[in-house]
C-alpha cells in the first residue's frame, strides 16, 4: 500500500456554544487502509460521533475544523468548497446513522429513495435505478423485495430501517463506510444480524468501515482494529484481543473493567467514581421465612389487549418472594414493559390477578391506585432518565414529590433531610440537589431517579431498563449501586431490560418472554449457561462479548 | 434562583434586544393604564366647543376633537379600558382552553374527539362575524365584548394545549408522578401545565394584541364601547369622518397607540417563552 485511505492528522473540531469555544476533539490522528475495518469507542461526550461527522463534513454550523488535516486519497478534504464536498457524499464516502427511522423519509417509498441515492451520484434513466434499488434490496437481505420496493418507513420495523440505510449507503460503492452506532435502539438479535450484514457487505465489496460505538464488546467482534477516545483525545489504539485482554491506558483499563462479560459479577464491575463506596458486603443468608408465607407479589395468568387487538400479554404468571430479584428479558414488542406497568399499577390488566402480600391489588383501578395503601411499597425506576424527571422539577423537588405525596410529609427541616438522606444513599452530592434535571449528567439524573423510588422505603422496585441509555462506567456504578440498595433493604426487585448481561448479573431467577407469553424460566446462571429453548438460546449467543475476538466477516450468512 | 433569574432573563435580552424594547413599552403603557386618568391636563369627558378641531400645538399635544375634547387625555386614559379588556379575554381563553385542551389531550378518546369536532365547528365561523353576532345579541357591554372576545380565542388555546400536552402524556415523568401518588388530575394540573406553558406564553403575548385590535374592532363598527367613552377604536371610528376635511390626528394618533401597543406584545411573545423555560438555562 502506497498510502492510506483516510489519514487524520492532529484533527481539532471546535464548537461555538454560549460558554464560549469548546472542543470536542482535540488532536486526533489516525490513518485506515483500503477494506480495513476500524472501531472507534468511546462513551458520550468523546467526540467520537464529531471526529465522524468531521471526516464526512456534515458538521453542524457551529462545529469547526479549527487545525489539523483530514486526507482522504490523497486529498485534504477540509479544504473542499461544499459543492465539492457534495460528491464525496454517497460515491466515495457514505455514512450509516443512529436512528435509521429518523434518517429515511417517512412520506416516500424506500425503493425510491434508494433511486435517488443511486441517481445522486450516477447519471441512468430511473428504471435503471429502481432495478438497482431491488438489487441492493436482495443484497441487504430483506424478503419480499419487490413488494418492499414500494414500502413506506413506518411499515418497517427498526432493523429492516438500518438494512435499507445500509443499502442506500453502499448503493454507489463508497470506497469508506462510517457507521455511527448502526444498532443503537435494536434488540440483540436483530443488532447481529444487522452486524453481520454490514460486515459481510463492506468486506464483499472491499469498503473500508468505521464502526463508531459505545459497545466494547460490539467493536471487539467486528472490528479489526479499536481506537479508543476520551474526552476528544485518541488514548489508546490495537487490535481488539490485546486491547481489552492488555489495557494500556487507565481510561481504557476502567471501560474495559466497567463492562459486563459473560462471566462478571456486579462485584467486578470496577467502580469509576472517586468516591469510594463501599461495595456490597457478602450477601447474608437471608433468614428462611416460614412456610405458608404468601409470596409478596402473585401473577396469576395476566393478560392485556389495547383497543380489541391481539394479545400484548398473556397467561403470564409468577412470583416475587421479599428480597428476591428476577429479571425479565425480551426483545422489543414482546409484552415485558406492559407486563411490567401493570404490576406497578400503572395500567390495567385485561384479565388475571395481581396480589400483593396476599391482598389482590389487581382488581383496583389503575386511576384509583394511587390513593391505595400500596402505592409506595411499589415503586419503578424508568429506562430513560432524561425523560423521566420533570423538566420544572429541581433534583429536590423531583426526591421530595413521592415524600410529600404518599408518606404524608409536610414541607420542612424533616423532608429535607429526608431528601437529603436518599440523595446520600444514591451517592449524589448535596449541592447537586438545587439543579434542574437539564444541568445534571446521565448518570446524576439516573441516580435522582433512584432515589425518588426509594425515597418512601418501597418492597417491591421495578426497574424498566434502568442503564439502557448509560455509559457503560455509569451503568457498572448505577448497578452496584442498585444491587447494594437492595441488599440493605430486602428490596425485591423486578428487572425488566433486553441486556441479558446486566440480567444475569442483577438477578437470581430470569423469565424469559416473546410476543407477551413466558417461554423460558429458571435460575439466571443456570438459564444462560444452558438454554432450554431455542429462542433463548439466540437471545444469548447474540449478545457480543468483549473475550468473543472478531469474527471472520466472511463468515456471516 | 432569582438571582439566577434575572442573570438568565439579561442573557436572553442581550442576545434579542427588541425583546427589551417590548417589555419597556409594555412595562409603560401598564403605567399609563393605572396611573393616566390622574395625570392628563384635560378631563377627558368634558367638551369645549369652543375649541374643538385644533391641530396638535403645545397645549393640546395630539389636537382636539370635534366636540373639542383634548385627545391626547383621551388617549391616555382610554389605555386602561382597552388592556383590561385585552387581559381578561386572553385571560379567560387561557384559563379554559389550556385545562379543556390539556385534559383532551392527556385522557384522548372519545371526550378528545367530540371537543375536537366542536373547536373545528366554532373556528369554522369567521371570527371577527362571530364576535359581533355575540355582542349584538348579548348587549353591547363591556362583559360582553370580554367574553365574546374571549370565546373567538378559545380554539386557538385548546388545540394548542391539547397539542402540547399530547405528546408529553407518555413521557416517563409522568409516569413517575402516577407512581409517586398522583392522580390524572393533579398530572394534567401540577405536571403537564406548568411544562406546556412557556410555549403558551408566546400565543397569549401575540393574543394580546390581537385581543386588542378586536375590541377596538367592535368598537369602530359600532358594537363595542359606546361614546363618550374614551376607546381607541371609537376615537379612530370617530375621527374617520373628518379625515377627508385634513383632520389627520383624529385618526393618526389613536391608530399609532393601537399599533404601536400591538406590535409591543407581538415583539414579546419570543422573549417571554426563553425566559419562562427553566431548560433554555445552561
Amino acid at each position: 500500500m502506497s498510502q492510506p485511505l483516510l489519514a487524520l492528522r492532529d484533527l481539532h473540531v471546535t464548537f461555538s456554544t454560549r460558554r464560549g469555544l469548546v472542543e470536542a476533539v482535540r488532536g486526533v490522528t489516525l490513518c485506515l487502509d483500503e477494506g480495513e475495518t476500524l472501531g472507534l469507542v468511546g462513551e458520550s461526550g468523546s467526540g467520537k460521533s464529531v471526529t465522524g461527522f468531521a471526516i464526512t463534513r456534515l458538521l453542524d454550523t457551529a462545529g469547526r475544523i479549527t487545525a489539523g488535516q483530514i486526507v482522504f486519497r490523497g486529498q485534504d478534504i477540509t479544504k473542499l468548497s461544499s459543492g465539492d464536498c457534495r460528491g464525496l457524499h454517497g460515491a466515495a464516502m457514505a455514512m450509516i446513522f443512529q436512528n435509521p427511522r429518523a434518517a429515511l423519509n417517512p412520506i416516500r417509498g424506500i425503493g425510491d429513495q434508494i433511486a435517488d441515492a443511486i441517481q445522486a451520484h450516477r447519471r441512468m434513466p430511473r428504471e435503471q435505478a429502481r432495478a438497482e434499488a431491488l438489487d441492493l434490496l436482495r443484497a441487504v437481505q430483506i424478503r419480499d423485495p419487490e413488494k418492499r420496493l414500494s414500502a413506506y418507513p413506518h411499515e418497517l420495523s427498526g432493523g429492516m430501517c438500518q438494512r435499507v440505510m445500509i443499502a442506500m449507503a453502499v448503493s454507489c460503492n463508497p470506497a469508506l463506510l462510517i457507521a455511527d452506532e448502526p444498532t443503537t435502539g435494536l434488540d440483540v438479535t436483530t443488532q447481529k444480524v444487522v452486524m453481520d450484514l454490514l460486515s459481510g457487505i463492506a468486506a464483499e465489496r472491499g469498503m473500508a468501515t468505521i464502526l463508531i460505538t459505545h459497545d466494547l464488546g460490539l467493536a471487539a467482534r467486528y472490528c479489526r482494529r479499536v481506537v479508543v477516545m476520551e474526552q476528544g483525545r485518541l488514548v489508546e489504539e490495537a487490535e481488539p484481543k490485546q486491547l481489552f485482554r492488555a489495557p494500556r491506558h487507565p481510561y481504557t483499563r476502567r471501560l474495559v473493567a466497567a463492562s459486563p462479560t459473560a462471566t462478571s459479577r456486579i462485584a467486578d464491575l470496577a467502580a469509576d467514581d472517586g468516591d469510594a463506596q463501599v461495595i456490597p458486603m457478602p450477601a447474608a443468608p437471608r433468614p428462611p421465612r416460614p412456610p405458608g408465607t404468601p409470596p409478596l407479589l402473585d401473577v396469576l395468568k395476566l393478560g392485556k389487549r389495547f383497543d380489541a387487538g391481539a394479545a400484548a400479554v398473556a397467561e403470564f404468571s409468577m412470583s416475587i418472594g421479599a428480597g428476591e430479584s428476577v429479571g425479565l428479558v425480551g426483545e422489543s414488542g414482546s409484552g415485558k414493559s406492559t407486563t411490567s406497568r401493570m404490576i406497578c399499577r400503572l395500567i390495567d390488566p385485561s384479565e388475571g390477578e395481581i396480589s400483593f402480600e396476599g391482598q389482590s391489588i389487581g382488581d383496583i383501578p389503575a386511576r384509583e391506585f394511587h390513593r391505595s395503601a400500596f402505592r409506595k411499597d411499589i415503586q419503578i425506576v424508568f429506562q430513560d432518565p432524561n425523560e423521566s424527571l420533570n423538566p420544572r422539577f429541581t433534583a429536590f423537588d423531583c426526591i421530595a414529590h413521592p415524600l410529600l405525596r404518599l408518606s404524608g410529609m409536610r414541607a420542612g427541616d424533616a423532608l429535607g433531610h429526608r431528601v437529603g438522606e436518599c440523595a446520600q444513599r444514591v451517592g449524589l452530592p448535596a449541592d447537586l440537589l438545587s439543579r434542574f434535571p437539564h444541568q445534571l449528567s446521565g448518570g446524576q439524573k439516573a441516580r435522582v431517579g433512584i432515589a425518588r423510588a426509594i425515597a418512601c422505603g418501597p418492597r417491591l422496585l421495578i426497574l424498566d431498563e434502568p442503564t439502557a441509555a448509560l455509559d457503560v462506567s455509569v451503568q457498572a456504578v448505577v448497578l452496584q449501586l442498585l444491587d447494594r440498595l437492595r441488599r440493605e433493604d430486602d428490596l425485591a426487585v423486578l428487572l425488566v431490560s433486553h441486556d441479558l448481561n446486566v440480567v444475569r448479573m442483577m438477578c437470581d431467577r430470569t423469565i424469559v418472554m416473546r410476543t407477551g407469553r413466558i417461554v423460558e424460566q429458571g435460575e439466571s446462571r443456570a438459564l444462560f449457561a444452558n438454554p432450554q429453548t431455542d429462542y433463548t438460546r439466540e437471545l444469548v449467543e447474540a449478545v457480543p462479548h468483549i473475550e468473543s475476538g472478531p469474527v471472520a466477516s466472511s463468515a456471516s450468512a | 434562583m432569582t438571582s439566577a433569574t434575572l442573570r438568565h432573563a439579561g442573557w436572553i435580552l442581550r442576545g434579542n434586544p427588541l425583546t427589551g424594547v417590548a417589555a419597556a413599552g409594555i412595562f409603560f403603557l401598564t403605567f399609563v393604564a393605572i396611573f393616566g386618568s390622574w395625570l392628563v391636563p384635560y378631563d377627558p369627558i368634558v367638551s369645549d366647543v369652543a375649541h374643538s378641531l385644533m391641530p396638535p400645538s403645545a397645549a393640546h399635544l395630539a389636537g382636539t376633537d370635534q366636540l373639542g375634547r383634548d385627545v391626547f387625555s383621551r388617549l391616555v386614559v382610554a389605555a386602561r379600558l382597552d388592556l383590561a379588556i385585552a387581559v381578561s379575554a386572553v385571560g379567560i381563553s387561557f384559563a379554559l382552553g389550556a385545562v379543556i385542551g390539556a385534559v383532551c389531550g392527556y385522557t384522548g378518546g372519545r371526550l378528545d374527539r367530540a371537543v375536537g369536532r366542536f373547536v373545528d365547528v366554532l373556528m369554522a365561523f369567521p371570527l371577527f362575524v362571530l364576535a359581533m353576532a355575540m355582542v349584538a345579541a348579548l348587549g353591547n357591554r363591556i362583559e360582553n365584548i370580554i367574553i365574546a372576545t374571549a370565546i373567538i380565542n378559545l380554539p386557538f388555546y385548546i388545540r394548542f394545549a391539547r397539542a402540547e400536552v399530547n405528546v408529553r402524556r407518555n413521557l416517563g415523568w409522568v409516569e413517575a408522578a402516577r407512581a409517586c401518588g398522583d392522580s390524572h388530575l393533579s398530572v394534567v394540573l401540577r405536571f403537564l401545565l406548568p411544562n406546556v406553558m412557556p410555549a403558551m406564553a408566546v400565543q397569549m403575548s401575540l393574543n394580546l394584541g390581537w385581543a386588542i385590535l378586536n375590541a377596538a374592532g367592535l368598537s369602530f363598527i359600532g358594537l363595542g364601547v359606546k361614546p363618550p367613552t374614551p376607546e381607541w377604536g371609537i376615537m379612530v371610528a370617530e375621527g374617520a369622518r373628518f379625515i377627508s376635511t385634513g383632520k389627520w390626528w383624529l385618526v393618526a394618533c389613536p391608530g399609532l397607540a393601537l399599533m404601536l401597543t400591538v406590535l409591543c406584545f407581538n415583539l414579546l411573545g419570543d422573549g417571554v417563552r426563553d425566559i419562562l423555560d427553566p431548560r433554555m438555562r445552561t
